[in-house]
């Protein structure tokens, strides 16, 4: 059994169709690359995954269960974390409070157990660890919104790591970062998988991928037309014809 | 001793006051925007005002069910309200009050035009509270509020509340029932509104449909704009000034909601976070006298 089982998956937005007949499946411990031009419906089966919005058909199984009709909330807390393509980070919340909110999860569901406070030392020890883990120890008690691209990626990491997930889905952690900051993300996430972590990775920067991913999964227009090593999906004429366009 | 025109603007003040707290909780904490919070003052009013005089409750259990009266039905408007949003909240909002003001003009049972009279200050001791007596037990029920919003700022549901605040779609990404928090914010919120009511009814002794209308939504929501949205003191501080303002320029009375509006309008331009807001000039101005590090919301 896979961690996360997408069976021929398909989305249509007013008769557009998003995504059609995708299948794939993911497993603990290791990063799969989702790759595509813009508009392959990469997002599209993350806001399905995560249950924003429901599948025109096909199936999804977590851990053998189905989570085609739950809410976005009711899937987090199986254990399926998020970030966001364009950051969501609580722009005016502290760092601090922006990773305690996931860390509520746990407390949200009993209204009696959710009137307690939240600055309890246990957790706040919890967040430290975690903002630690992130290595953006220095903003925990920065306001948000002024924080660079970078942190603000880092802090929606260990937000979603705050979730105690089994998976995680990473909407383009590298883009608008500098070199140096990237390298410093794929540390991060190289550490998270090593935890066990399944990680879904959507990215464009092909350096990223290929150096991250062992296996890697390419969508055009809604349909998935690869998956392999990053050697096999290199030299696959039909990634290269999606990317680079057909000779005519 | 305080004169009576004195006392009456306090106890007026003194309501406005929980009135502007209880739809900070649902405005300023949860984030979501209400123009018709005057209709669950309203059923507070009537609520009390009609279990006193037509079943003859006493004034404490009559404004305890007014409470729970406009709790419930804040639930039961809140759950279809909720799922729409920003805009469409807005305007949900605006259509329940105009709604709840028919249903008490229109329908005889709630006295038409005529309202409701005949209500008295509660009597404790065998004889009738006075004045001051009922401006204190408001005050302390006003106290009483802000402890417990004081509890739940620090709670995991004032923490869910500021994420829903924030961003709604990672709220719900994080695990956050954005739905069930919303209609916790709406049910507490009309409850507090709705003991205000009650409250309310009493003091007047005699209450009529207009005074739960739109306007006097506006001039709740202006008095936590005007305080700072989302502050612990700002509706206090809002419910004052805007209280007492109209009195001490009675020429102005006739344009209260004019000037409410303008007020509102000015406001949402150059200080949209308040007078109490942590951005504020005001705020600045204290910062600056008394510096210290910047307190984290």
């Amino acid at each position: 059994m896979s961690l996360l089982e997408v069976t021929s998956l398909g989305k249509e937005f007013d008769g557009l169709r998003a995504l059609e007949g995708v299948s794939f499946s993911a497993e603990p411990a290791q990063i799969l690359g989702i790759i595509g031009p813009n508009g392959a419906g990469k997002t599209t089966l993350f806001n399905l995954i995560s249950g924003i919005y429901p599948p025109s058909s096909g199936k999804i199984h977590f851990q053998g269960e189905s989570i085609l009709n739950l809410k976005p909330h009711e899937i987090s807390r199986k254990g399926i974390g998020r970030t966001f393509q364009i950051v969501r980070p609580f722009q005016n919340l502290d760092v601090e409070t922006n990773v305690l909110v996931a860390l509520g999860q746990r407390f949200y569901p009993s209204l009696w157990r959710s009137t307690r406070s939240y600055r309890q030392p246990e957790i706040l020890q919890e967040a430290g660890v975690l903002i630690r883990e992130a290595g953006i120890q220095s903003f925990a008690k920065h306001q948000t919104k002024n924080l660079p691209l970078g942190i603000k990626k880092r802090l929606e990491i260990a937000r979603a790591l705050a979730l105690r997930p089994r998976l995680l889905l990473l909407d383009e952690p590298s883009a608008g970062l500098r070199y140096e900051e990237s390298t410093q993300l794929m540390d991060l996430i190289r550490k998270v998988c090593a935890q066990g972590i399944g990680v879904l990775l959507i990215e464009h920067n092909m350096h990223v991928v290929m150096d991250l991913c062992r296996r890697i999964l390419v969508l055009d227009h809604g349909c998935r037309i690869a998956e392999g090593t990053p050697e096999e999906v290199r030299s696959n004429p039909l990634v290269i014809q999606a990317y680079l366009g057909k000779e005519t | 001793m305080i004169s009576g025109y004195v006392i009456t603007i306090l106890i007026t003040v003194a309501i406005y006051a929980i009135l502007a707290h209880s739809l900070n909780i649902i405005t300023g904490h949860a984030g979501q925007i209400s123009l018709g919070h005057a209709a669950f003052f309203g059923i507070g009013a009537y609520t009390s005002a009609l279990l006193y005089t037509e079943a003859g409750l006493p004034f404490w259990l009559s404004v305890s069910l007014a409470a729970i009266a406009a709790g419930m039905i804040g639930a039961l408007l809140g759950i279809p309200c909720l799922r729409v949003r920003d805009d469409f909240l807005a305007i949900t909002t605006m259509g329940i009050n105009f709604v709840v003001e028919a249903v008490f003009l229109y329908i005889p049972f709630f006295g038409g035009a005529m309202g409701i009279g005949g209500i008295n200050l509660p009597g404790w001791f065998g004889r009738e509270m006075s004045k001051p007596e009922y401006f204190i037990l408001i005050l302390a029920v006003f106290g009483l509020l802000l402890l417990v919003d004081y509890r739940l700022g620090r709670s995991w549901i004032g923490l869910a509340w500021a994420s829903i605040r924030e961003d709604e779609r990672a709220a719900e990404a994080m695990g956050v029932d954005v739905v069930r928090f919303k209609v916790m914010a709406f049910i507490l919120g009309s409850m507090i509104a709705g003991l205000a009511g009650g409250f309310y009814a009493h003091f007047l002794t005699f209450i009529m449909p207009q005074n739960f209308g739109f306007p006097m939504s506006i001039v709740i929501l202006s008095m936590v704009v005007f305080g700072g949205i989302g502050t612990r003191w700002g509706p206090l501080l809002g419910a004052l000034i805007l209280g007492i303002l109209p009195e001490i320029s009675r020429p102005i009375m006739e344009y209260r909601t004019f000037v409410y509006g303008l007020l509102l309008m000015f406001m949402m331009r150059f200080q949209p976070e308040g007078l109490l807001g942590s951005e504020s000039l005001l705020m600045k101005g204290i910062r600056r006298l008394v510096p210290r590090s910047a307190p984290s919301r």
